[in-house]
């Protein structure tokens, strides 16, 4: 059986070695890196990130990275972003004033708000929580509806159009897009390599979603 | 909110351990034995405590986080003797998710704002080590307990919020390891006070403090060490397996050790969805 290669792009803005740690768990073989040249060659890629959103696309920019995640998504290469790489691909974030996305994905990423309904909300959202699909697609084949899934995060995605949401979650009465998928592009506010065996189920799903892409492609 | 139960273990040198207000220590086995039992019956995260970090030879705890980060896929956090972002970024290198900071923050308060900055807020634990005045006030501590600082905990609670730690530890020292229930008044005082998540530790015996805390003091989770660690090495013992050797003859033919009663993930989750209390169950 061939061996297929994940890009998992490096742009200095998290932990990535839980992230390749699933992708080994799965059985594909992971690079971290940021070079374009490998980015463009793997059969997948992996834009993870923890941290503030303007630093994350200072540092994209820096590295010359911008062009190439956008060049990936068109390729229609399988493309997975995760946490605050599903944030990136939004069009802008109103985080510490506004700050420009890569303009993917339609729509904008929102804070969480101090309180609802007379009650204080903790944010940042530290823990499991459940996901509710909202349509059918393969990288959840393995993954029943309201599974638990680990969150860490303060800012949420409003996406434009309603059918590129993957799933749903609710957090203190306010329901927001946890997880969208639109043509190649799946991408996750939790973290499916940090969520027990059922996140690692997606890994295995997205692994067998870039085995028929390779296939397709002969 | 789905509350989170989260196993912690006390490390010195290759071995994990517990003692009773921090002090005593005695060894129960290797970590990540426990770790991997943790994992499988549904903790929600693991939090690793290097209690002598600053007499010991860091390399075994990175070793330690490593292998664990191989075969654990829920958060680890990593806290002990971590001095400086380099100290932070060794141990996110060798795997751990999260890391939680104390003493050096309390010297060097910028050093959270940095850590923040640099590895993202969610990323940066602020543990808070209490212990009640006689009168009444409660006053942060460093170094397991040993030092006191004259910081008063909720002052020292909203700054390390202001200063961008994505969640806070609160340890009532005096209740660690007696297994006579958490302080709910400190932790309610202090869950209310900051927006950040706060998760109680220091003084679980039996499950219905656990509840107590979660319901009263207003903990959106808990940290637990000896009931989930007891219950574990009766169940070797009963196995027969001695995996966990070490000074823990104490344990041997006994589910009560003191105050604690050993209680597994599994049946404190059950008892919690009993009670009504969101936490995360595997189904």
């Amino acid at each position: 059986m061939k061996s297929y290669k994940i890009a998992i792009v490096d742009y200095e803005m998290c932990n990535l070695f839980s992230v390749s740690h699933a992708c080994e768990f799965a059985g594909v073989q992971a690079i971290i890196t940021r070079d374009p040249k490998t980015i463009m060659q793997s059969d997948g890629v992996i834009l993870p990130g923890v941290g503030a959103f303007g630093d994350a696309m200072k540092n994209l920019k820096k590295h010359g990275l911008i062009q190439v995640v956008k060049d990936v998504v068109q390729s229609g290469k399988p493309f997975m972003g995760i946490c605050l790489g599903l944030q990136l691909l939004f069009s802008g974030s109103e985080e510490f004033g506004d700050h420009e996305g890569l303009g993917i994905i339609p729509g904008i990423v929102k804070k969480f708000p101090e309180s609802a309904n007379g009650k204080r909300v903790k944010v940042p959202q530290i823990g499991w929580n459940r996901i509710k699909k909202q349509k059918d697609h393969a990288v959840l084949s393995d993954v029943p509806d309201g599974a638990f899934m680990y969150f860490v995060h303060s800012f949420y995605v409003e996406p434009e159009e309603r059918e590129s949401v993957l799933t749903s979650t609710e957090y203190e009465g306010l329901d927001y897009c946890s997880s969208i998928q639109k043509n190649n592009t799946i991408a996750f506010q939790f973290h499916p390599e940090k969520s027990a065996g059922i996140g690692l189920g997606i890994y295995t799903s997205w692994k067998n979603i870039i085995e028929k892409n390779n296939e397709g492609k002969q | 909110m789905y509350h989170r139960i989260i196993a912690k273990l006390d490390i010195k040198g290759p071995n994990l351990v517990k003692g009773i207000h921090l002090e005593g220590l005695r060894v129960l086995g290797k970590p990540e034995t426990f770790a991997r039992y943790y994992y499988e019956q549904g903790a929600d995260e693991l939090m690793y405590m290097d209690v002598v970090a600053s007499l010991y030879n860091r390399n075994s705890i990175h070793e330690l986080i490593s292998r664990t980060a191989k075969e654990v896929f829920i958060p680890l956090t990593v806290g002990g003797g971590l001095r400086s972002i380099d100290d932070i970024r060794s141990v996110l290198r060798a795997g751990a998710d999260k890391v939680s900071l104390n003493t050096a923050a309390i010297k060097d308060p910028q050093l959270i704002r940095q850590a923040a900055r640099y590895f993202g807020s969610s990323t940066i634990v602020a543990t808070i080590e209490a212990i009640k005045q006689p009168n009444g006030q409660y006053f942060a501590f460093i170094d397991n307990g040993r030092e006191e600082t004259g910081i008063e905990v909720a002052e020292w609670a909203q700054r390390v919020t202001e200063l961008g730690a994505g969640e806070i530890v609160l340890t009532s020292v005096d209740r660690e390891g007696t297994g006579e229930g958490f302080d709910i008044e400190l932790t309610k005082k202090i869950s209310d006070l900051v927006g950040i998540p706060v998760i109680a530790c220091g003084g679980a015996g039996k499950p219905v403090h656990v509840r107590d805390v979660l319901q009263n003091g207003h903990a959106d989770a808990v940290a637990i060490a000896s009931m989930f660690h007891y219950d574990f090495v009766h169940r070797q013992n009963d196995q027969g397996h001695h995996e966990s050797e070490g000074n823990n003859e104490f344990l041997k033919n006994k589910r009560r050790s003191g105050k604690i009663d050993a209680t597994g993930l599994s049946e404190l989750k059950a008892y919690l969805k009993s009670e009504k209390i969101p936490c995360r169950t595997t189904e």
